[in-house]
Formats: structure tokens, C-alpha cells, sequence
């Protein structure tokens, strides 16, 4: 089993004859990932990798049953795809697109409190379910299938866990990159949420970064609401307040909040062990298994 | 982006929200001739991107032409944090019974904008925030609809505005609303709205941040940028498009992705070294970008190491192999250790074409952060 996303999903591309789009559609397919449509205005009746594209999202999931999608759609016109794909019935959007005006990330939250559609992202590197399917950007090729689930706020942190899971033969259930904007659609308590309902989810992986509360709200939910063991990473304990580092959500504010060591605190008070290096990470996972 | 409060300020007046009368000036003789002009007394106010500039010497009230000249003098050219102070604003002084606060900003955690009120203004508002957080009225703004004249109107009451000036701050804030939603502003606030004896409201001070992913459809806002830099080694970033923070250790920090960075930091830091930068080369990364960030780090004079660590997803460890070998053939000696890490698409490929001449190849991320932090140890000590 997994979450959100297996062999039976049904992808349409937004943004599928871009660069990215295109690049990245080739290697969900290699992957395995059941590609169905794309999604482009302007370029319905074309063919991407043999894909069928169609003007709206309406007619890829008319047409072709679609029930995810994956955008691809540069930041200006990122918002509108998001509204387009919620307008939908889609079960699943997942947004890669880095750069999206804050704003406009604050009225998509607003729709997406009002559909059944759970959004993805943006900033993120997408979802995985190691044998199945991919939508996003991640390296198929690091991953295994297997028993743990991963959730990060940090694509290529995700990356680097994963290395040391596999490494030592920990496979993965599903591993979700949430993105590091300040808005985002799945929050780690929803992922969580998911992978204590999951079967075969065993343990969990949750890997944070400076910037937010997201981590200490996770921290209290795990406290009350899981059964199943999480090991945590945070990721910014270098981190000077005041400066971005890097990710729009990635900023210790001048009163102190959002700190590294705030949300360190509050895993450990939950009850999670917090590793010092991913590979301690790694450690703490083995032990739970 | 920040606007400077003079920025800030003109397009507050703009939409109708009262300002003091003020003049920009360059020089002291300028300075002086806009205080004569304004009357005084006169604030003179250093135009920089720092926060707490009047605790800091940047802000003086000149109350007759000989101060003026005097705190002109002393405020263009100065050093604020950092910062060289190139231009001040000279503003009638202000006589008021009262200051308050007034500000919208995004709550991430909610996922909406908020609007508060403060009658705690003139001071630190995240000191207030910290300290006495009732002390600030806030309401939620859904984002598609704006704020409502009723909400503005509830929130100004809830913080226990005087009646008097309550009606009129309530339309500073919904004005103040509306333009951090059509400007695309990521924080807009006054500190202190200033209350006068005969009941009148004046913005005395100006906060107007943009967000930078909306500044390709605020083009007039854009070309208000005024980057300013603490250093050099930042203003090369800019250059370059980096996401570059400088700190002050001696180990210097290549990495591709923000989350993998900070934890190449903190790792650096972990095994006893103190690191000198965050630099992201950012996704799908090519030769150039990879010459471009050794020539970054190999600037900043602190450094005495740097680790390379780069974890491929659309990024290719052949192409940082590449960049990495023609930036340090490139000199007739290589000015301090590097110690490379390449993993994820592509990574073998790229350990065969480093030249271990060159460069020092760790497998794992620990191993290379380690071998950093032995030959920073190693160059600082010699």
C-alpha cells in the first residue's frame, strides 16, 4: 500500500510542452507512471511523447479520466492553472512551479478549502510511491519500495535521506515533498494524518526546516493522534534570524521564532527523535523497524 | 524588496493617507535647504534598509539650521549596521499626544492576510508582539474578498483606539489594505501613525516590503529597487543570482537546493567547524553557474576550505564535475582546499571526470563535511 498516489493513478501534465514539462514528463513515464494527458491552452490536438494534449483540464479528465494532475506552468500563470485544475474533480494536484506570488498562493488556500482536491506543493519536488508512480521532479532511482513514509519541506534534503534509507536497505511506502513557500496546500500534519491511516507504513521520516510553526503543530499532533514511530531532521540550526535562507518559508524572524531549536524541542517533547546528520536519521528509523 | 520609507511614503500620500510634508536630500547643504524650506523642527532620517534606525543614530530632530547642518553631517556617510547612509529625509517634526501602530502582513499559518492595530506604537511592535501580544487587535482578511470597511472598523475598536481618531485610522488601515493587495506587498505597516493635539493622524514612518516572486507584474515598483548590500561578496551574489548569506565562519558551502545547504551548514557546525556561507547554486546547475560559485567563495577572504556538495535530481554531477574542473584549472595554484561530494543523477559520471589533483572526492555527505572541517583547521593554523 501507499498514499495518494499509486500504479492506478491517472496524470495529466499541465504545462506539458515546456521545457520542464516535457523533460519531466519523459521521465515520470520511463518511471512508470501512468501519463494519460497534458494540459496546455493553445495546444490541444498536439502530441507530447505520444500523450494526447488537450486546451483545458476539463477535457484530459473528460477525454482521458485523469484524476492527478502535475503543474508545470510558470509562476505569472501558475494561480490561474491551480484554479483551473481545483475546478476540476481531480482527487490530486501536485505544484512544482517555484515562484508563485504569496497572494496568490493566499486565494488558491482560500479555494482549496472549499473541493475535495488535495493540492501539492508548489515549491516542491512532487510525490513518490517507489515502483508505482512519480509526479514531479524527484530521481526515480534512489528510492525503494518499502515500509517507511517520508515527509520534507526540502527537495534535494529529501534526496539525501532517502540515499540513507535505501543505502541500508529501508524502502519507502511514499515520500512527499511539501515545498518550502510560506503557503502551501498539504501541511506535514495532513501527510502524517495519511501515513498513520496507511497499513503498511511502518515508520515515518519527517524532515523540517527552519522558518513557521508547521513543525511544532506537527509535533503536537504526533503526540496525541500517532501510533506509528516518527524520526525527525531539521534542517537551519546554522541559521543567522533575519536572513532567507534560500526558501521564501525559510526565515527565523527578528523575534525569535521558527528557530531550529524551537522545533527540535517540540519533537522531542512528542516524543520523536530528532538525528543530528541524516544518517542519524537513518538510525533512529532502523531501530523502529 | 524593501522600498526606502521616502518610497514608501510617496505612495501612501498617493492614496490619500496623510504624510509630513518632506524633502530628499543627497548632501548637507541639500539637507539644510529642504529643512529651511519644510521648517523646522525637522527630522533628518538616514534612508537605509535597516530596522531600529533612530536607536542606532540614524534619526535626529534639528530644531534651527545650525543642527540641522550638524546632524546632516553626521548622519549622510555614516555607517548603519552595515550600511552606508547616502541619503536622509528632511520632515517637519511631528507634535503629537500619542502614537499608534498599523500594519498588514501574511499569516502563513493561517494561509491569510491579517490586519492589526496597536496602541503601542513608536516602539519595537515584534518587542509588543512578544512581550504583550493582546496588546495588538488582529483580524483575518479572507484573501478573496479584502478587507471589509467593517472589519477595519472592528479591529481599530478591539485595540482601544481613541474614539476621536478611531474613524480615521480605520481608513489608514483599509487603504493601507488595499495597497498591500494591489502592490503585491509581503509587509506593509506604519510605526508610529501619530495622533496630534487637535486630533489629526499622521503616518510618521513608512514600512513597504515587496514580494519578490510579484515584481514581474509591479514593474513600477521594481525600478524603485535600490539594492544595497552589506558587502561586496552580497552584492556579487546579486550578481551572479544566488541565494548567498554570509556568515562568519571559515568553511565555505556550495550546495544545490536550500533545505540540503542549511543542513551542509549545520553539519559543518556539528563536526567543529563554523561555516562561512550559505550559497544554493539552485536546481539544474551548469558549468558557468559552478565557476561562478567557486569564484564567489573563493572571495571572501575568511574562507580557508570549501565543500562542494551536490545532490543530483535535475541537476547533473557530469556538469558541476565540468565547472568544477574548469574553475580550478583555471588558476596556476588552487587558493584553498576543496573537497567535492557528488551523489543522485549522473554522480559517477562525475567523480570520473573530477581531477582528484584538483579537488579532494568524499563519498557521503558526513565524510566530506569532516575532510572540510580537517583542512580549514589545517590552512587557518599554518
Amino acid at each position: 500500500m501507499s498514499i495518494l498516489v499509486d500504479e492506478n493513478t491517472r496524470v495529466v501534465v499541465q504545462g506539458i510542452t515546456g521545457g520542464e514539462g516535457k523533460f519531466h514528463t519523459e521521465q515520470m513515464m520511463e518511471y512508470g507512471t501512468n501519463v494519460v494527458a497534458g494540459a496546455v491552452p493553445g495546444r490541444g490536438g498536439q502530441e507530447v511523447e505520444g500523450v494526447p494534449v488537450y486546451d483545458t483540464v476539463d477535457e484530459a479528465v473528460e477525454e482521458e479520466d485523469a484524476n492527478a494532475s502535475v503543474v508545470f506552468v510558470p509562476p505569472a500563470f501558475a494561480a490561474d492553472a491551480l484554479f483551473e485544475a481545483l475546478d476540476t474533480d481531480l482527487d490530486l494536484v501536485v505544484a512544482i512551479t517555484e515562484g508563485i506570488p504569496t497572494q496568490d498562493m493566499a486565494k488558491v488556500k482560500k479555494r482549496l478549502s472549499e473541493v475535495d482536491t488535495r493540492l501539492i506543493g508548489p515549491n516542491c519536488p512532487g510525490i513518490i510511491t517507489p515502483g508505482e508512480a512519480k509526479l514531479g521532479i524527484l530521481p526515480g532511482n534512489i528510492f525503494a519500495d518499502g515500509n517507511v513514509g517520508l515527509v520534507s519541506r526540502s527537495g534535494t534534503l529529501t534526496y539525501q535521506v532517502v540515499d540513507n534509507l535505501t543505502g541500508r536497505g529501508v524502502g519507502q511506502t511514499t515520500a512527499i515533498g511539501i515545498g518550502g513557500d510560506p503557503i502551501i496546500g498539504t501541511s506535514f500534519i495532513d501527510a502524517l494524518e495519511l501515513f498513520e491511516g496507511d497499513e503498511e507504513t511502518e515508520a515515518v521520516v519527517m524532515c523540517g526546516e527552519i522558518g513557521g510553526e508547521d513543525e511544532e503543530e506537527a509535533a503536537a499532533y504526533i503526540a496525541e493522534y500517532m501510533d506509528t514511530p516518527v524520526a525527525g531532521f531539521i534542517a537551519g540550526r546554522t541559521a543567522p534570524p533575519g536572513k532567507r535562507m534560500g526558501h521564501a518559508g525559510a526565515i527565523v524572524s527578528g523575534s525569535g521564532t521558527g528557530t531550529a531549536e524551537s522545533k527540535i524541542d517540540a519533537l522531542n517533547d512528542a516524543g520523536v527523535p530528532v538525528g543530528d546528520t541524516p544518517e542519524e536519521v537513518a538510525d533512529h528509523i532502523e531501530d523502529f523497524l | 524588496m524593501k522600498l526606502h520609507e521616502y518610497q514608501a511614503k510617496e505612495i501612501f500620500a498617493d492614496a490619500g493617507i496623510p504624510v509630513p510634508e518632506s524633502r530628499l536630500a543627497t548632501s548637507v547643504d541639500e539637507a539644510v535647504d529642504a529643512a529651511e524650506e519644510v521648517g523646522y523642527p525637522v527630522a533628518i532620517k538616514a534612508q537605509v534598509h535597516v530596522g531600529g534606525r533612530g536607536k542606532a543614530g540614524g534619526i535626529k530632530i534639528a530644531s534651527d539650521g545650525d543642527e540641522a547642518r550638524q546632524y546632516a553631517d553626521e548622519i549622510l556617510g555614516m555607517d548603519l549596521k552595515g550600511y552606508t547612509v547616502e541619503q536622509v529625509l528632511v520632515e517637519a517634526g511631528v507634535d503629537f499626544t500619542n502614537e499608534l501602530y498599523v500594519g498588514v502582513t501574511m499569516d502563513r499559518g493561517e494561509g491569510k492576510p491579517v490586519a492589526m492595530v496597536s496602541t503601542q506604537g513608536g516602539v519595537d511592535i515584534e518587542a509588543v508582539a512578544e512581550e504583550t501580544p493582546e496588546a495588538i487587535a488582529r483580524e483575518h482578511v479572507d484573501p478573496a474578498f479584502g478587507l471589509h470597511p467593517y472589519q477595519a472598523r472592528k479591529v481599530v475598536f478591539e485595540a482601544g483606539i481613541p474614539r476621536e481618531v478611531a474613524m480615521d485610522v480605520a481608513s489608514i488601515l483599509t487603504t493601507l489594505y488595499d495597497l498591500y493587495e494591489e502592490r503585491d506587498a509581503s509587509d506593509i505597516e506604519i510605526n508610529p501613525v501619530m495622533i496630534t493635539s487637535d486630533d489629526e493622524v499622521v503616518a510618521a514612518d513608512a514600512v513597504m516590503n515587496i514580494d519578490d516572486d510579484a515584481l514581474f507584474r509591479q514593474p513600477e515598483l521594481a525600478e524603485l529597487e535600490d539594492e544595497t548590500y552589506e558587502d561586496d561578496l552580497e552584492r556579487k551574489a546579486g550578481e551572479y543570482g544566488f541565494d548567498y548569506v554570509r556568515l562568519d565562519g571559515n568553511v565555505g558551502i556550495i550546495g544545490n537546493g536550500a533545505g540540503l545547504v542549511m543542513t551542509t551548514l549545520d553539519l559543518v557546525d556539528y563536526y567543529g567547524g563554523a561555516p562561512a556561507n550559505f550559497l544554493d547554486i539552485g536546481g539544474g546547475a551548469k558549468a558557468e553557474r559552478v565557476t561562478n560559485a567557486l569564484d564567489m567563495v573563493f572571495s571572501d577572504s575568511n574562507v580557508d576550505a570549501v565543500v562542494f556538495n551536490i545532490f543530483g535530481g535535475i541537476t547533473r554531477g557530469d556538469e558541476v564535475a565540468k565547472g568544477i574542473n574548469e574553475a580550478l584549472e583555471a588558476f596556476e595554484e588552487i587558493p584553498k582546499p576543496v573537497v567535492v561530494r557528488l551523489a543522485g543523477t549522473n554522480a559517477e559520471e562525475g567523480r570520473e571526470i573530477l581531477n582528484d589533483e584538483l579537488v579532494t572526492v568524499e563519498e557521503t555527505l558526513e565524510d566530506a563535511v569532516q575532510r572540510a572541517v580537517e583542512y580549514a583547521d589545517e590552512v587557518s593554523n599554518e
